[in-house]
């Protein structure tokens, strides 16, 4: 009680100084007043009885100042006394500060950048209700693409019905592609995304609508009424914000779909589950439908019961897995989940690190770095303050004098330190603002949640944290080099040539080697990433994406009555010889054909077609992804064949044919033991048997960087496709045909929607998006890192350029030339440089090894990265002490010598 | 300094100036000043000037109040008297004193080699 009362008065007292401090002055007054009329009264003079009051008294300041201490906040009262004192001095100094804040708000602002995107994809929990709950549930990755990552309807139900650690289990068809939507309010159709999920998928992830309400059970069963959800960026771009959208009914692939809700704008599928693509609305997947018979189509999400760990989880998914069938109308299908050769294809991960776990290598070696910058900012900071803290040497030697405490001494340093650094914090959290907001809208790269990126609470908290530690970094070896100087040496004067200067002059030369050193390091990892990329961008793919475009095709080829899908094949022929002609004729078009999967993309796989002859290995391998294309495609696509392309007459009717890659027909070759190992011409066994008429090039499918898995190619005349991309090779920038391409095909078919005309060359930047997304920060940083490096050589052999000026003066007195002094500077220079090159280059050795892996076709000691990282630190060190050189050369020793 | 002046403990202070105060009822900072130093026998070496820091610690306290007024010669000065958390406060503290003391006197009573 009484502590509490007394701490509040403090408080009162520390913001009514003026008026207290006048009271007290009274009181003191009238206190010696009547202690001199008492002594007046015993017979002293005026004078000795003023004198003997005051004796008594005993100090009128040090019992102010104990009034002072007892009554308010002293500590603070200093601080303030500090702060003022700083602002004074920095104010004076302008440069100085300047300079000082941009370097710590640039690598304060990267630090706060980064973090907020290592929070955002490593630390902070998915934007769901208990997300550390939910699970992806999948098989490991296998060399079948998304139909070996996938579960049939029966299966998730039956995984649903048998497993007992999940609350629910939910998912979505994963075989959606771009533009599978189209909205028809009049005129052109427009494309959109869709994503069909399972009813309860929203229930289950905790996600509430903005507006109206989500899926109920009812909504996904057979006949029900369709619904859709649409996300809140389509919201707003599509249909203005409309508030009463909720109920509204639009054509939607021909079919009046109604609004039921919009969702958060919090949610964003693409984010988490398929970065890099934006998906406008979600739809609900009827399970009993169609899906039924379409195979492994489902991705499954479960939310595990409180209290289950991981492990029991994944038992518990492992046991249910041999009752869930692909079709459980077929007993034969049932178990074809469960666990072989040791391993699950039933396997619960947690759903964070499915979305972001691969990337957590890349982040750590990310914040690394951008660690790195910031300790050569304060390494940096740190030599600008000695050099200042030298000049300044006389001033608080006067000030020790004076009676000042090396403590206080230490604490007014400090107090500058922290001044600056969390000036530049504040810049810093605006750059770092900015760049935030920039990779926010980087929605085409494929990195999960980018889009929720933001500057949060543990932002600002991790801010404030390293702007006080960078302060103490870089505060603490200045203020302890001045306070422990000694007052004598510093007023007698530390001219040049004096022990306390060349101990400076160590210090500050061990400092800018070790920022050199620092600054090799981030050099070696970017030019290993940079190294990486350029490699990954010169990996063959299988084809060329350079002048090659695609834009979706929507077609009708149903047919009533149609049996065994013949009639709807020739349908097919009939539409898309007269797309491909028509679009051929176009000029600038070279080649052009039709897929319904492109590479780098979706993807799916039927199964293996093993050869004819009947070999057949215990175990399959795997199978190859299915292409179902028309003859043109992979001319379009800049594949080369061996053997022929499928021709028009590849009908419905005629002798199945199909294409494969070298690596599949190699491996069938020896397994069949076909003649010389060639698989040209062999047939597979596929229903009625198929010819392979061509042996194509191996195609990169899944990622740029991947070995490749194998492929077949079925013509789309005897495979029903599932959509159709148009591919295009073009002899003119493919962007200059949209418009007439997309008439043509307008003309053909007037449902055809205003498609994206995407260039080839697009889908392998997306490939590549994150991997150059992390190599493009990691390069800035080690740019940023360099320049602070040679702003640390600049300011240290400009400071002893300075200070020598003298010696340099008598120097040239007697007889040195200019180009002599210049080449001592020089020399000095590089001498630092080298120290830190051979340093830096050590340190790299060790330290790349850790970002071995993420390296591409890259050793991480490769040669030329390191040889291109001396050179350019070489260079930008003899530059950085060149400026300075120069000035020494132009020293006039008539000058010089009488400046002192 | 002179031995036979005493140094005043920590915390003694604002005890004396709560009694003072207690005893003489409103006085000002000079007119406890005195009295503790005559109380004392004027063996108790005081700095006049630091009561005014006790003074305004037990203000913040809350034990004693003050309130400007007219000294004798007719002059402006600042009177302290006790609240009553204060005159509570004195007789937990006077309690505590007086047994700290009984204690010290007893242990310093001790005969030598702890002969029993």
């Amino acid at each position: 009680m009484g502590a509490l009362r007394r701490g509040l008065a403090r408080i009162f007292s520390f913001f009514h100084k003026p008026k207290l401090d006048a009271d007290l002055e009274a009181e003191i007054a009238e206190h010696i007043a009547l202690a001199a009329e008492d002594n007046l009264r015993r017979g002293m003079s005026a004078t000795e009885a003023r004198r003997q009051a005051l004796i008594r008294f005993g100090g009128v300041d040090t019992a102010k100042d104990q009034q002072r201490e007892a009554r308010g906040l002293m500590k603070l009262d200093i601080l303030l006394q500090d702060l003022k004192y700083t602002f004074r001095t920095l104010g004076r100094d302008r440069g100085f500060t300047l300079v000082a804040i941009l370097i710590l708000a640039l690598s304060i602002g990267a630090n706060i950048a980064v973090f907020s995107v290592v929070n955002t994809l490593l630390l902070r929990p998915l934007p769901f209700q208990d997300a550390d709950r939910l699970m992806w549930i999948a098989p490991p990755p296998t060399k079948c693409g998304l139909s070996c990552a996938t579960y049939s309807t029966d299966a998730y139900d039956e995984f649903r019905m048998y497993s007992r650690s999940f609350q629910d289990v939910t998912g979505y068809f994963a075989f959606s592609g771009p533009g599978n939507l189209s909205l028809n309010r009049g005129g052109a159709p427009i494309p959109a995304t869709g994503i069909d999920v399972i009813a309860n998928f929203f229930q289950l992830l905790g996600v509430q609508p903005a507006m109206g309400r989500v899926f109920r059970p009812e909504d996904a069963l057979n006949g029900a009424a369709p619904v859709i959800l649409i996300s809140d960026a389509w919201w707003k771009t599509q249909f203005n914000a409309d508030p009463k959208i909720v109920g509204k009914a639009f054509d939607m692939n021909g079919t009046q779909t109604t609004v039921i809700g919009v969702l958060p704008r919090s949610f964003d599928f693409g984010a988490v589950f398929s970065p890099g693509a934006k998906i406008d609305a979600i739809t609900p997947l009827n399970l009993y439908g169609p899906p039924r018979g379409w195979g492994n189509i489902i991705t499954m999400i479960g939310r595990a019961k409180p209290g289950v760990t991981l492990a029991q989880a994944k038992d518990d998914a492992a046991a249910a897995a041999p009752q869930m069938c692909w079709n459980n109308t077929v007993p034969l299908s049932c178990g074809v989940y469960a666990e072989k050769n040791g391993k699950g294809g039933v396997v619960p991960v947690p759903l964070k690190d499915y979305v972001s776990g691969k990337l957590r290598r890349s982040l750590v070696v990310l914040w690394s770095a951008v660690g790195t910058i910031l300790l050569i900012a304060c390494v940096n900071l740190s030599n600008l303050l000695l050099a200042r803290a030298a000049s300044r040497s006389k001033e608080f030697a006067m000030r020790g004098a004076l009676g000042a405490s090396r403590f206080r001494i230490v604490r007014q340093l400090l107090t500058e330190s922290l001044v600056l650094s969390l000036s530049g914090a504040v810049v810093g959290l605006g750059l770092a603002w900015l760049l935030v907001s920039w990779f926010a809208h980087q929605g085409a790269v494929a990195l999960p949640l980018l889009s929720t990126l933001r500057i949060d609470g543990a932002a600002l908290a991790w801010t404030l944290l390293i702007a006080v530690t960078s302060a103490v970094l870089f505060g603490l070896v200045p203020g302890l080099r001045m306070a422990s100087g000694s007052l004598h040496e510093s007023l007698k004067g530390s001219g040049p040539g004096s022990g306390q200067s060349r101990k400076h002059d160590r210090i500050r030369s061990i400092l800018v080697v070790s920022e050199i050193a620092l600054a090799c390091l981030l050099l070696v990892g970017a030019g290993l990433l940079l190294r990486s990329f350029l490699h990954v961008l010169d990996v063959d793919l299988g084809f060329q994406p350079e002048h090659a475009a695609a834009v979706k095709v929507e077609y009708n080829d149903s047919v009533p009555g149609d049996k065994d899908g013949s009639l709807s094949a020739q349908k097919r022929a009939v539409i898309f010889q007269e797309v491909i002609a028509r679009v051929s004729a176009i000029p600038g078009v070279e080649a052009a054909g039709v897929t319904d999967y492109l590479p780098l993309g979706q993807n799916r796989a039927w199964g293996m077609p093993w050869p004819k002859n009947g070999a057949h290995p215990d175990q399959s391998p795997g199978s190859p992804l299915v292409y179902v294309v028309t003859p043109g495609y992979l001319r379009a696509m800049g594949t080369g064949i061996r053997g022929r392309d499928f021709t028009w007459d590849d009908g419905p009717k005629s002798q199945n044919v199909v294409m494969i890659d070298k690596a599949l027909a190699n491996y069938l070759a020896g397994l069949a033991k076909w003649p010389n190992g060639d698989a040209l011409g062999q047939m597979l066994d596929t229903g009625g048997g198929s010819r392979i008429v061509g042996v194509v090039d191996d195609v990169r499918e899944e990622s740029t960087e991947d070995a490749t898995g194998w492929q077949i190619y079925y013509p789309f005349t005897q495979q029903s496709p599932t959509g159709a991309q148009l591919v295009l090779r073009t002899t003119l920038p493919p962007a200059t045909l949209a418009g007439s391409v997309l008439r043509t095909l307008r003309e053909i078919n007037p449902k055809q929607p205003i498609a994206d005309f995407r260039p080839i060359q697009a889908l392998v930047i997306h490939a590549n998006s994150s991997r150059q997304f992390f190599m493009l920060l990691v390069a800035a940083f080690a740019a940023l890192g360099i320049v602070l490096a040679a702003l640390g050589i600049y300011g240290v052999i400009s400071y002893s350029v300075t200070q020598r000026t003298q010696e340099i003066g008598i120097r040239m007195a007697l007889g040195a030339t200019a180009s002599e002094v210049q080449r001592s500077v020089i020399v000095k220079t590089l001498r630092l440089a080298l120290v830190g090159i051979v340093a830096g280059a050590v340190a790299s050795l060790v330290v790349s090894r850790a970002v071995a892996a993420l390296l591409f076709n890259t050793r991480s000691n490769d040669p030329i990265t390191f040889a291109a990282m001396v050179v350019l630190i070489g260079a930008v060190a003899l530059l950085a002490g060149y400026i300075p050189a120069r000035r020494a050369s132009r020293v006039n020793p008539m000058v010089a010598l009488r400046n002192n | 300094m002179g031995e036979t002046k005493l140094d005043l403990l920590q915390g003694t202070l604002d005890l004396m100036v709560m009694k003072t105060l207690a005893a003489m009822g409103a006085q000002h900072g000079y007119g406890i000043a005195r009295r503790i130093e005559q109380a004392s026998g004027d063996v108790v070496l005081l700095n006049q000037g630091t009561i005014y820091a006790s003074l305004v610690r037990l203000q913040q306290r809350g034990w004693i109040a003050a309130e400007w007024g007219t000294s004798d010669n007719n002059r402006k000065a600042k009177f302290y008297s006790m609240t009553r958390s204060g005159r509570k406060q004195l007789a937990k503290d006077a309690a505590h004193w007086q047994r700290l003391s009984d204690v010290m006197g007893r242990v310093l009573a001790m005969p030598p080699e702890g002969g029993l």
